[in-house]
């Protein structure tokens, strides 16, 4: 290993054999990319880095290892962490005004998890404010930019939302990995944006404490990495029981990595009906297309299935998603910590303090989320929401009767251009029309760089596993992941 | 019934209580933070209770099964599955900006208690619902000219709201309702009942009616913190609907205020400016599911309760059913007086227990717990008494100096020389001496005025120091005199 642009192009697992070998040390792995993070600062990737920080968790890991004590396989991996992650004696801001400048006494335990895994944290990436967004332009911070540009046409573009930040910074070689956080898309759909891989595990496999909360029954943390099986090493270190958190699934994590080659020959993919939507982007629909043949090629069989309450399931997360969050970002009232507007009375310091501290789209969702739970609409909006939640999850469950994993294309679209549908709230939530479902039902999802679209930007496709089996999700992703051969790069990075 | 005369005829109270009581546990509801009560402000405020990003509640298992405890002591249905719920409000005293309490689906469902009147009858209330909730912290208004500040100490400690049926017909029918339930509860263990700390509180729902009527309009009336102030609170929330409405008025479904200053009820909000509380199930915790085995096992370890307890006292004891609800109303009064009573004449024990030692424990300000006096040293006495040792007026001088120095009586009767004199040689010694001094009353005594008989009994205490034995002083004089 000699040029700094080579190590910052390892996979997490070459660069976890190059470490082990003493090819290359955990400081030289970290310089290169926080030397890269420096110039591709126009990206506005990272709201907090932490240099002085990263070099001493690789020094740290450098002397580990010396000792012969390293850790595992992510001991001296460079990641980025998204900025909804509480760090300890770090800032963490969930990319709002509100929390500018709040340092937790606290680490997450995702985030502690990797610590104690020996990896090493460059920075606090950018999201869209409160993880509410699919674009990262709704951040206080100010927009992310996606590393991929059109052929011939330099207007920037959007890394996706909400984990645009840490989708970007992976997509432009600025780490190894990333952690992300998903609601409805928020790791697949960027990832699918950026030309990476980004996975959403079954709801309770990652703790959720610590991590600035959106709409709980629906977070979940997740790797976002550049191959298959970095996702599978990373959420090795990040995933496990928490009795700090009531949803936690109270089970051993298994290795992810270990049955990843075990190939798809046999194994029944699930392709829904309801998915392939009257007019489709031909492109989607064509990459869907490959991505049967990719599967079927390798020996898998598809099979036919039916999730009837598809077309439910955006609106009911749009009812559900701002409920829990006009109740969870209430504790943002400026009385203990973060942003405040001192106001003539105690109405008026909520009243400014919110107004100012909030931007529009999480103003706006607070808005839907409160009227939804009210009085006389709660039957209505909520309940029913919550009833159509239940029969989305019921689909799922009767599709698992008969294939094992299900395939679809992770986004309507490729990247869009900056501000091309920041006006139009509608179009905006369309983004998580092909995620949303399986947040809904709690099953874990990756999405995986299938190819390029006619104007050279990334698309994913999507896959969706039985609850808790994220092995045969990984297995399957890997099969489709040396199908699809993609091995594109872009114009940064 | 309990009807209260207004000036066009009579009218019925009808009054619904909730009762929040303060679980008695070591750590909050949701935070492994210490319950103690007087900690400096702030000191006892765990991540969760200060409601910082990203932190989760985990259920206090301990808080569960005190409220569990507390529903099988209220005779109530305890329900396997149960959900927390969020409540959602604005207040600086409220961290997280919601409460999370239950709202349809309670751990504890119907029950029912028995209250005891000062008539010595009883009657039935039923209860609605036991829920759990977390605490608010708690708002100080009056330590900066221009600021309010927050305590957070209690911010997440566990409540137990018990809900009554509207079956309460009186101030005093409430306060005994309220004195059964926190009976109840010091019984189980599961709320000190310490009103003055704020442990126990309660928002009293009043409504009047025409005896027949379908129920009146009600205001609830918030945190009334003493069973004086309940009885108060009622008094004047009756008086002022049945004026309203007797006036021509109508009673307004609202929020109010107790002043136990000027013992008045004032508007606090009305039913329009109600909160939307907006309540949804808390997602971050999972449905509180109960085995039937588990809430099985802590059936098994109720103590006898209350009720149970004082139709024992009356049936195996022989005591009057208000006698029976004094002892048993705390539950170590009532291990004291069983203390006493076992192999002894229990009516004695009683009156000692409810006389002398009541008596100084309340002219001292003590606790039965630190009582000076034993169960044991009063049961001594009392043997003492029936085998002739001391006299009964003998000895409540020994039982005065038992509740000073905590001495046995044993030990007070022998050194201060206080043991009864019945040896017969003394006494009739001490008796002719009487008579030898007292020829005129020896006359009038012969001459009828048997009265004259009590001169002589005194003559006779005075020469032994009040030790002979009364009863055979009695004898010895008739015998000479009469003889």
């Amino acid at each position: 290993m000699t040029s700094a642009s080579d190590l910052r192009d390892l996979t997490i697992a070459e660069a976890r054999d190059e470490l082990a070998a003493g090819n290359v040390s955990a400081r030289e792995l970290t310089e290169a990319h926080l030397a890269a993070i420096e110039v591709a600062r126009d990206l506005n990737v990272f709201i907090t880095e932490t240099p002085d920080r990263a070099l001493a968790d690789a020094d740290a890991s450098d002397a580990r290892r010396a000792a012969g004590e390293a850790l595992g396989p992510l001991d001296g991996i460079p990641l980025a962490i998204k900025d909804l992650f509480c760090t300890d004696g770090v800032q963490t801001t969930a990319a709002s005004h509100i929390l500018e400048g709040f340092v937790p006494p606290y680490e997450s335990t995702v985030t502690e998890n990797l610590r104690n895994a020996g990896t090493v944290m460059l920075g606090k990436t950018n999201l869209d404010e409160f993880a509410m967004g699919s674009s990262n332009e709704t951040s206080y911070f100010g927009k992310v930019e996606n590393p991929w540009q059109r052929e011939g046409d330099n207007r920037p573009l959007v890394p996706g939302g909400s984990s645009g930040g840490s989708a970007s910074a992976v997509s432009g070689r600025l780490c190894l990995g990333a952690t992300g956080t998903d609601t409805g898309g928020s790791i697949r759909q960027p990832a699918a944006f950026c030309g990476i891989v980004g996975m959403k595990p079954t709801y309770g496999r990652c703790s959720r404490w610590g991590i600035v909360a959106f709409a709980s029954s629906l977070d979940q943390a997740g790797p976002m990495t550049r191959t298959v099986r970095d996702a599978a090493i990373l959420l090795g270190g990040m995933a496990g029981f928490d009795p700090k958190d009531s949803t936690s699934a109270e089970m051993v994590a298994p290795d992810f990595e270990a049955r990843l080659e075990g190939g798809v020959r046999g194994l029944r993919i699930g392709i829904p009906a309801e998915y392939a939507v009257d007019g489709m982007n031909p492109e989607i629909a064509a990459l869907w297309d490959r991505g049967k043949a990719w599967l079927t090629d390798a020996g898998a069989e598809l099979v036919d299935i039916s999730l009837p309450h598809t077309k439910y399931a955006l609106p009911a997360y749009y009812i559900i998603a701002p409920a829990e969050a006009s109740s969870n970002l209430a504790r943002y009232d400026g009385v203990r910590y973060g942003h405040r507007e001192d106001g003539e009375d105690l109405t008026s310091l909520y009243e400014e303090t919110r107004a100012s501290g909030f931007g529009q789209e999480v103003r706006r969702r607070i808005l839907i989320g409160t009227y939804a739970l009210s009085s006389g609409y709660y039957d209505a909006y909520y309940l029913k929401a919550q009833k159509v939640r239940a029969l989305i999850a019921r689909d799922f469950h009767n599709a698992f009767e008969d294939c094992d994993v299900i395939l679809t294309p992770t986004t309507p679209g490729a990247a869009f251009a900056m501000g091309e549908k920041s006006d139009d709230p509608i179009a905006m939530y369309l983004n998580d029309v092909l995620t949303v479902p399986a947040s809904l039902a709690g099953l874990p999802a990756i999405s995986v760089p299938g190819g390029l679209s006619s104007e050279g930007l990334p698309l994913g496709l999507h896959l969706i596993g039985k609850a808790f089996d994220e092995q045969t999700l990984f297995r399957a992703a890997q099969a489709l992941e040396y199908a699809a051969g993609f091995d594109s790069r872009p114009h940064r990075g | 019934m309990t009807l209260i005369q207004g000036r066009t005829g009579d009218w019925e109270v009808v009054i619904g209580l909730e009762v929040h009581a303060q679980v008695t546990s070591k750590s909050k509801l949701f935070s492994g933070a210490s319950t103690e009560f007087g900690a400096e402000p702030n000191t006892q405020v765990s991540l969760v209770d200060a409601a910082m990003p990203g932190m989760l509640p985990v259920i206090n298992e301990k808080a569960v099964e005190q409220a569990v405890r507390t529903g099988l002591g209220l005779n109530a249905q305890i329900n396997l599955k149960s959900i927390f719920d969020r409540k959602n409000y604005f207040y600086p005293d409220l961290p997280q900006g919601y409460q999370i309490s239950q709202y349809l689906d309670p751990v504890v469902g119907k029950g029912e208690i028995e209250i005891d009147l000062e008539d010595g009858s009883t009657r039935t209330v039923g209860i609605t619902r036991l829920h759990l909730e977390q605490d608010a912290g708690k708002s100080i208004h009056d330590q900066d000219p221009r600021k309010t500040l927050v305590d957070l100490n209690r911010s997440g400690v566990a409540l137990m709201e018990i809900v009554s049926e509207p079956d309460i017909r009186s101030a005093e029918e409430a306060g005994a309702y309220v004195e059964k339930i926190r009976s109840i509860l010091r019984y189980l263990g599961t709320c000190d009942g310490n009103m003055q700390e704020g442990s126990m509180r309660a928002d009293v729902n009043v409504s009047v009616r025409k005896p027949g009527d379908d129920f009146g309009t009600r205001a609830e009336i918030k945190n009334v913190n003493s069973i004086r102030f309940i009885r108060q609170a009622i008094d004047y929330e009756v008086r002022r609907q049945i004026e309203l409405i007797e006036d021509g008025g109508e009673v307004d479904q609202e929020t109010r205020l107790f002043d136990p200053d000027r013992a008045e009820t004032r508007s606090m909000r009305s039913k329009e400016e109600a909160h939307d509380y907006r309540y949804f199930p808390d997602p971050d915790l999972l449905p509180l599911e109960l085995e039937q085995s588990w809430v099985d096992a802590i059936r098994e370890t109720l103590p006898e309760l209350p009720d149970q307890k004082k139709h024992r006292f009356v049936d195996d004891y022989g005591l009057s059913v208000i006698d029976a609800g004094t002892l048993v109303a705390e539950r170590k009064i009532a291990e004291f007086f069983e203390a006493v009573a076992e192999g002894r004449d229990a009516k004695v024990a009683a009156n000692w227990v409810m006389g002398e030692l009541f008596g100084a424990l309340n002219r001292t300000d003590t606790d039965i717990a630190t009582s000076p006096v034993s169960a044991a040293q009063l049961g001594q006495l009392i043997d003492f008494i029936s085998d002739g040792t001391v006299s009964n007026r003998l000895a409540k001088n020994v039982f005065e100096i038992m509740f000073e120095t905590s001495d046995d009586p044993k030990k007070i009767v022998e050194q201060r020389g206080m043991k009864q004199v019945t040896d017969a040689g003394a006494i009739e010694a001490a008796v002719d001496e009487a008579i030898a001094a007292g020829a005129a009353q020896v006359d009038q005594y012969k001459g009828g005025n048997v009265k004259v008989l009590g001169w002589f009994v005194g003559q006779v205490m005075k020469a032994t120091q009040g030790k002979a034995n009364p009863q055979a002083v009695n004898e010895m004089l008739r015998k000479k005199l009469d003889g």
